[in-house]
């Protein structure tokens, strides 16, 4: 029994503990609320890694403290449509202006591109290897391969079914069509393991090539540019937006030195650039995309 | 295969040279579904108990209520967390989405039904006959309770095991409520999500490791505590 009561009298010691730990985050939330900015993005801005490079700087210059959610790009508009984020990072043209049209964003701004690519496995048994139009290279697919979408409304999701809809095909319930509603990485894998073909960035691929096995077949196409545009929630739709601190994350984005920055990154590591920067272009020289 | 092994030794070196980021996930993981499971026990234990000890009008369903609870899918209560705290959301004035309160607030959701369900039945499970002894020779009713659970050890300590057991391992209310957000809400499982998504599988392997040691280590202590008391 004596045993037991020296027991409990630690158990209640480390209950102490951990309610000072408890109350220790109340606070850190509580003081967090005024210096804190929702980032919702897509998952190949995260799964690169650039974020993990720039936001630290980010955070460091400014006092900031940046919450990024990695989501598709249609996710992270569904969040910025409920005012559930202050700042979105997202690769969706179309449904971006969507989203502008109907007054949910402010100060749209273009930060950098990349293409997609089409990957599928080297044997390439629909033969689609080399091709320059992107919409017969899914024809192809679709007769002689299997297809693995991201079926979640990311960015890429929404390119992929424009290209499609270009090739003059609807993919939806087909047997050689198969949609994993997971991030670009988790998808990647799929379609390595089912000797797939999927469209998909070039960042997140260049990211995880070593592991997969999959090469690029298709590329250089115009309709397979991938931009990144940056966009903050309107402010007067939503009060509980931190107005500030997006504004503060997007004039930080489209920097010089951040731009510069953007330019060099994974040079080291992949032997080419992930992203190219584009603030500083002139937005009509800009690819139509 | 190799990958499991570069995992083994990536975890190994990661512990060895304290890796910052490593400590103060795995920290995070232990304390988030520490406080859970202690703040579950201090509901559930009594509540358990008060129903172990007492028979009212729909108290089956009351009961079967919570035995569904202990299946209650993790995604599910991540859905209804989220939702409740976003910003424009019911609880959005408590500003706590993304952050470490709502991760424990999700995984008491979790572990509530199983710690109640555990005490319930270690209380029902006693003979009968040895409540009406304690009272008999005296005890009010607290005194009462607390000889009961007494009793009752192994099985309450079973039932912290499976609490924290089930809130360690979650992954889906965690990613919803916490965002994974690096050095905030990030915790072991999270983080195996996360580096699997970036292709990073031997730093993947490193964690589950260490995530299984963990689990393993506070299971060993329970476990100890809870087959030393049975001796005597």
């Amino acid at each position: 029994m004596i045993g037991y009561v020296i027991f409990m009298k630690k158990v209640s010691g480390f209950i102490g503990i951990l309610w000072v730990f408890a109350i220790g985050f109340t606070l850190g939330a509580a003081q967090a609320k005024q210096k804190e900015i929702i980032l919702a993005t897509t998952t190949s801005t995260q799964d690169c890694g650039l974020l993990d490079l720039l936001i630290p700087i980010f955070e460091k210059k400014t006092g900031y403290f940046v919450k990024t959610i990695a989501v598709g790009s249609g996710q992270a508009m569904a969040m910025g449509q409920r005012g559930e984020a202050d700042v979105l990072l997202v690769h969706s043209p179309e449904s971006e202006e969507r989203f502008m049209a109907e007054g949910s964003g402010i100060n749209r701004r273009l930060v950098m591109h990349n293409d997609f690519i089409i990957v599928g496995t080297p044997e390439d048994p629909a033969g689609i290897k080399g091709m320059k139009s992107s919409s017969e290279a899914f024809r192809k697919i679709a007769a002689l391969g299997i297809y693995i979408s991201r079926g979640d409304n990311s960015g890429t999701d929404v390119k992929e079914r424009s290209i499609w809809k270009a090739a003059g095909i609807n993919p939806q319930g087909q047997r050689w069509y198969q949609q994993t509603g997971l991030g670009m990485g988790q998808t990647l894998n799929v379609a390595a393991e089912k000797r797939a073909y999927t469209l998909t960035d070039r960042g997140t691929y260049l990211t995880l090539q070593k592991h997969l096995g999959l090469s690029i077949l298709v590329e250089g196409d115009a309709a397979l540019a991938n931009t990144y545009r940056i966009i903050e929630v309107n402010p007067d739709k939503w009060q509980k937006v931190n107005a500030q601190g997006a504004k503060a994350f997007s004039d930080f984005m489209v920097s010089k030195k951040i731009q510069k920055i953007i330019k060099d990154f994974g040079k080291d590591r992949y032997g080419s650039p992930l992203f190219f920067p584009d603030a500083f272009k002139d937005e009509k020289l800009k690819m139509k995309n | 295969m190799e990958i499991i092994f570069e995992g083994i030794k990536q975890a190994f070196l990661l512990l060895v040279y304290g890796d910052h980021e490593i400590w103060q996930i795995t920290w995070l993981s232990l304390v988030v579904s520490g406080i859970a499971t202690l703040l579950s026990l201090c509901i559930g234990i009594p509540l358990g108990s008060f129903l172990g000890l007492s028979r009212f009008t729909g108290r089956n369903l009351l009961v079967s209520l919570i035995n569904t609870g202990m299946g209650s899918p993790p995604v599910v209560i991540g859905l209804i967390v989220s939702i409740s705290l976003w910003r424009n959301g019911p609880l959005g004035f408590l500003h706590i989405l993304y952050t470490p309160i709502a991760m424990i607030i999700a995984q008491i959701i979790i572990s509530l039904p199983i710690i109640t369900s555990f005490t319930l039945t270690a209380i029902q499970q006693l003979d009968p006959k040895l409540r009406l002894q304690i009272l008999a020779l005296g005890a009010s009713r607290v005194q009462m309770i607390w000889l009961l659970m007494n009793e009752a050890r192994l099985p309450l300590l079973a039932a912290i095991m499976a609490g924290f057991g089930a809130v360690i391992s979650e992954v889906g209310a965690s990613i919803m409520v916490g965002g994974n957000i690096s050095g905030h809400t990030r915790v072991l499982t999270t983080a195996i999500v996360g580096e699997n998504s970036k292709g990073n599988f031997s730093l993947a392997i490193a964690l589950s490791l260490i995530l299984m040691v963990l689990v393993y280590m506070v299971n060993f202590i329970l476990t100890m505590i809870q087959q030393r008391t049975k001796l005597r």
